[in-house]
């Protein structure tokens, strides 16, 4: 097996790989906007900036308190968190009586001006972050190497989706949650606190985004624009997969990263709009997403 | 959103206007005022800044004529605007048109994507609308990255501004500013006359309670279209202008930065008032210029300008000078 429809074997499996990989950020990403989405009824703006943020905090991490991968990734989601639930409490938490384009344009003015604060500091050239040392090398699955890191980050993401996913629907915080989704009212008359709830919720959605930078880290380099690019291509996933179920983001995310990466292999320059055509052909056909409840 | 502002923004006494050509005194007055300075503007301040400020001002007043009349949030207007500006470029300077003809091509291309993608988009509501029209744009983006007539990083460039009618020339600073007040001009006016028609009710209506608009026999859905299509128009007029203007036609209009921008502009003036986009884009097309040598830092200023408009200070500019009047602006 060589060829496959004339495209060289290791090409076609390449950038299905790579398809894979993409399709991991935009799972993570949906889903934490989903869930943010489902109990504050924002979108979250300001959610590509908190991604980028992940991987500057890795970065800074590793340049400043010479502490590494691992520890990044423990570290970068609790403290891009943190920031997420002082913005939420300064900030988000005066608007909820207000139409919630309110909450969009806020988060979009947050992000402005983190990405600026970034690009100030750091200038918008990027820069490198090592693969750590037992993730590196590639395996020789015999159809083509696979380097290990790139594994890693889609097995990863696949994980942290399965853990939100039995958090939400198998836990009595996750009960909670999907009640006040559906009436805060009522669940706060029940005596649960949900305004600590949706601050809680908030940070957890954003240490989603920075765990997926940290992710992100090695393999793209770090530079400020690297969140505001991929966020607006999550807002598409997003809209075809509609926001209503956690797996359908799961499914919508890495199947649309599948399709780009083939898309790269047959017709490459309509790799970048292609997600877009398809956003608008679900729209004509089934305008409430994939997965979306009308 | 819009209901939110206007409730505030329009107060008790206040009469709907039943003045001159729907004005009321006090839009009159502010009209007045702007003319004025339309008219004496270029003899103290400089041309080119005052033809870009024109520019961002009458796509700022295209962008309102959705948020603050229809309540739809577009975040994807930079589309229209960079590409009416790329169609006009490639008309002047390859095709050899005169032009007011590259400013009308421009604009019909543009208004005819908003057509495609606003009956796309307006299949949604709210926030899933600002998200798929910016979706949209992003494509746009891409293609204009990818197209071979808009060159790419290079972008249109030395396009000539070329003879009016193909006898005026606009080389002159002076002339062609003359050329921008009156396209400005009109295109104010003309947004001015939409609002004021029985077809601008029925938009009010559809923003303030659309189910109860659909229930009176509106096709909702069809208002909401053609207001998409008259705004991507006149914004593909302010792009088509500016390009012509500045002799370029770049990928800076068509990315999303430019979308926010514009929201920006319309934020700070005032959601739903006439003159509250102009005034904003007065007010961010000066700061732009003032501050331009402090590089990143002017994202952060406009993302500090969001973040305190939204907070404390909805009604804008305009919205809250109109409401220590108690006048409608």
């Amino acid at each position: 097996m060589d060829e496959i429809f004339g495209i060289p074997a290791p090409l076609l499996f390449g950038q299905l790989l790579l398809g894979l990989i993409n399709g991991a950020f935009y799972a993570m990403l949906s889903l934490g906007l989903a869930v943010i989405f489902g109990l504050l009824n924002i979108i979250n703006f300001t959610h590509g900036s908190q991604f980028m943020m992940g991987a500057f905090v890795a970065w800074m991490l590793l340049a400043w308190a010479g502490l590494g991968y691992w520890w990044a990734l423990l570290l970068a989601p609790l403290i891009v968190g943190a920031t997420g639930v002082i913005i939420e409490r300064l900030m988000i938490s005066r608007l909820y009586k207000l139409d919630h384009l309110y909450g969009l344009l806020l988060t979009f003015g947050i992000g402005l001006m983190i990405e600026g604060v970034f690009r100030n500091e750091f200038g918008s050239s990027g820069l490198p972050y090592r693969i750590p040392n037992e993730l590196q090398g590639a395996w020789d699955l015999g159809f083509m190497f696979m380097p290990i890191y790139r594994g890693w980050v889609v097995v990863f993401a696949l994980a942290c989706c399965l853990a939100t996913w039995l958090v939400i629907e198998k836990t009595r915080l996750g009960a909670y949650l999907r009640a006040a989704t559906e009436n805060a009212a009522l669940v706060q008359a029940f005596g649960v606190n949900v305004p600590r709830m949706i601050t809680l919720t908030y940070g957890a959605g954003v240490a989603l985004a920075a765990l997926a930078g940290v992710l992100a880290a090695p393999i793209y380099s770090v530079n400020p624009q690297m969140g505001t690019n991929l966020i607006i291509i999550v807002f598409a996933v997003v809209v075809i997969g509609g926001m209503g179920s956690i797996l359908g983001s799961v499914i919508t995310g890495f199947g649309l990263g599948i399709v780009e990466g083939m898309t790269k292999v047959f017709w490459p320059e309509a790799s970048s709009t292609v997600i877009f055509v398809i956003m608008a052909i679900v729209l004509l056909t089934r305008p409430a997403g994939l997965f979306g409840r009308a | 959103m819009a209901s939110e502002t206007t409730a505030g923004a329009i107060p008790a006494g206040a009469h709907e206007g039943h003045g001159i050509w729907g004005f009321t005194k006090a839009q009159l007055t502010a009209l007045a005022l702007l003319v004025a300075f339309l008219a004496i503007g270029p003899f103290f301040l400089y041309p080119v800044f005052l033809m870009k400020l024109l520019c961002f001002a009458l796509f700022a007043c295209a962008f309102n004529l959705l948020i603050g009349y229809v309540g739809l949030l577009s975040f994807g207007h930079a589309a229209y605007f960079g590409m009416g500006g790329y169609i006009a470029g490639h008309a002047a300077k390859v095709w050899g048109l005169t032009p007011e003809v590259a400013v009308i091509a421009g604009a019909l291309v543009a208004g005819f994507q908003g057509w495609i993608f606003g009956w796309i988009a307006i299949r949604r509501q709210g926030i899933y609308f600002a998200m798929i029209t910016l979706a949209l744009a992003q494509m746009i983006y891409f293609l204009c990255v990818q197209a071979p007539f808009t060159g790419g990083e290079d972008g249109i460039q030395a396009i000539p501004r070329g003879n009016l009618f193909g006898s005026i020339s606009l080389a002159n600073d002076m002339a062609m500013y003359w050329f921008v007040a009156g396209v400005f001009l009109c295109g104010f006016l003309m947004i001015h006359r939409i609002i004021h028609s029985p077809y601008g009710q029925v938009l009010k209506a559809i923003r303030e309670n659309e189910p109860r608009a659909t229930s009176l026999g509106y096709r909702t859905d069809d208002y909401k279209l053609v207001a998409f299509i008259l705004s991507a128009t006149l914004a593909g007029v302010a792009g088509a202008t500016k390009s012509l203007v500045f002799g370029i036609a770049t990928l800076t209009d068509v990315h999303w930065s430019m979308s926010g921008e514009v929201v920006l502009m319309t934020l700070v003036g005032g959601l739903g008032t006439v003159f509250g986009p102009v005034v904003g884009a007065a007010v961010i097309v000066t700061m732009q210029n003032y501050l331009a040598e402090m590089g990143a830092w002017v994202t952060v200023i406009q993302g500090g300008i969001f973040v305190a408009v939204v907070l404390a200070f909805r009604r804008g500019v305009v919205g809250e000078i109109g409401n220590l009047f108690r006048v409608k602006l």
